[in-house]
């Protein structure tokens, strides 16, 4: 039988459900990672990214880390943050905001900037202190880049969890890191299967999100791709 | 600290694994996209859905891609060009948009310019698209080496060998200084390959003037401004 079968029988096959190591609970712990991941990497990196996006001031620097991110290999930081706090989960958690910072503080204030500015100016004509302006014009206007950037931080995310289990932190990983041990080729195939789901999931989901949250009355000047140009972009680890 | 000391062979080996794996694909999804970039612009119809299917690949995540290629490719599961392919498909995956929109920068009238003056398709491809195009096509090969480069250490979790075995191995054997000689060895090397690519980059294309990028975005920023005003 075809060994690409094999995988997508494990994946159905009702045994590997229920328990500590069935699928379901492993998507559950992949999922609430990922989830805790981007929630606590945009709070830190949204109102960031709107004070950059506000002022103007500190994007070259913004642009400057998000580079020096990129070079520095994910694997390696999750590992020696590990040593350090020890096995777990929240290593590869720390490891993971790191990894998803740059793509949302990009969108953050990439959104902002893609306001037009005559739209700030007539709002400050009209009266509109800061603080409005900030919230009724440029944070509605900026939220499809914003999204975007969640978007991409997702997909790096969900796909970099799966390292999570190398130093104990659960999720989908561990199909693999078990199937590796134990010469298991369908399991490891279950477990990809199942992330690579995971992954087209998430972006199905943001694509209708992004649609949905551009404001009425924005079609004209409607960003083509709405999927921010990640300053980090390099492929999906994990 | 007596670690790095005792082991400068064994790091030696392991930046000539990470190079022999990770230069192919760097090279060759350059080679192979461009020609996809070029397709993507000369026949229109065809742009949207090359950009987004390569795109896609993009979207696999690299552990399970790193599962699944050998059974497309019949390679061995620790075999080192399983991994080069996998990372070559992420190159192409960033590289085609960039060389599509790289040699769609070039300027239609200098385009026409050159078939009057009688270059043959390929030469006007070869003498002028390209070279106009190729600080666009720099900038896009440098995101992807540095990517490519750091990307490759995943691999030595399912035991290919690279500067990421220094992560594992000193993982298991509980030594930090082992873990970050290869954090440090990889943005080095990272760092480097993006120096020399920067160097060909003066090398091949002299007429870009060193401030060229100030220079193009203050151009854009101008053309933008006659446009909005």
């Amino acid at each position: 039988m075809n060994i690409f079968m094999q995988g997508i029988l494990w994946v159905l096959d009702p045994a590997h459900y229920g328990g500590v190591d069935g699928i379901e609970t492993r998507v559950g712990q992949h999922l609430l990672i990922s989830v805790g991941v981007l929630a606590v990497a945009s709070i830190i990196a949204i109102p960031l990214g709107y004070v950059i996006g506000h002022t103007g001031r500190g994007r070259s620097l913004a642009i400057g880390a998000s580079g020096a991110i990129r070079a520095l290999p994910t694997l390696g930081l999750l590992i020696i943050i590990a040593l350090v706090v020890n096995v777990g989960l929240l290593a590869p958690f720390i490891a993971l905001v790191v990894l998803a910072i740059p793509s949302i503080l990009a969108g953050a204030y990439s959104g902002f900037e893609a306001v037009d500015r005559r739209g700030i100016d007539a709002a400050r004509a009209v009266g509109m202190t800061e603080l409005q302006i900030v919230g009724r014009v440029e944070m509605p206007l900026g939220l499809p880049l914003l999204i975007g950037g969640l978007r991409t931080a997702s997909l790096q995310v969900i796909a970099t969890a799966m390292l999570a289990d190398y130093v104990g932190g659960g999720g989908l990983g561990h199909f693999i890191f078990l199937g590796l041990k134990t010469n298991d080729y369908p399991q490891m195939l279950a477990g990809s299967i199942v992330v690579i789901l995971l992954a087209i999931l998430s972006e199905v989901l943001f694509s209708i999100v992004q649609r949905l949250v551009i404001p009425a009355g924005v079609t004209a000047g409607r960003p083509q791709d709405v999927r921010v140009k990640s300053t980090r972009s390099r492929a999906a680890l994990g | 600290m007596t670690w790095l000391f005792n082991n400068g062979d064994l790091i030696g080996q392991l930046v000539v694994a990470h190079l022999l794996i990770a230069i192919p694909p760097i090279i060759l999804s350059f080679v192979i996209s461009v020609p996809i970039g070029w397709v993507a612009n000369r026949f229109s119809w065809s742009r949207g859905t090359l950009l987004t299917v390569l795109g896609l690949l993009y979207a696999i995540p690299s552990l399970p891609l790193f599962i699944i290629l050998p059974l497309v490719i019949g390679s061995g599961l620790r075999d080192s060009v399983n991994l080069v392919v996998a990372l070559t498909l992420y190159g192409i995956a960033l590289m085609v948009r960039t060389s599509a929109d790289g040699l769609a920068s070039v300027d239609p009238d200098v385009r026409q310019s050159a078939s009057a003056v009688g270059f043959s398709a390929s030469s006007q491809f070869f003498r002028v698209e390209l070279p106009l195009a190729g600080p666009v096509l720099l900038a896009g090969i440098r995101v992807v080496a540095v990517s490519t480069i750091s990307l490759t250490t995943v691999g030595a979790v399912i035991g290919i060998d690279s500067l990421g075995s220094l992560f594992t191995d000193g993982f298991q054997r509980g030594i930090a200084v082992e873990i970050l000689t290869g954090i440090v060895l990889t943005i080095m090397l990272a760092l480097g390959i993006d120096a020399l690519l920067v160097l060909l980059g003066r090398i091949l294309m002299p007429w870009v003037a060193v401030n060229s990028g100030r220079v193009a975005r203050r151009e854009r920023r101008r053309t933008q401004r006659a446009v909005t005003a």
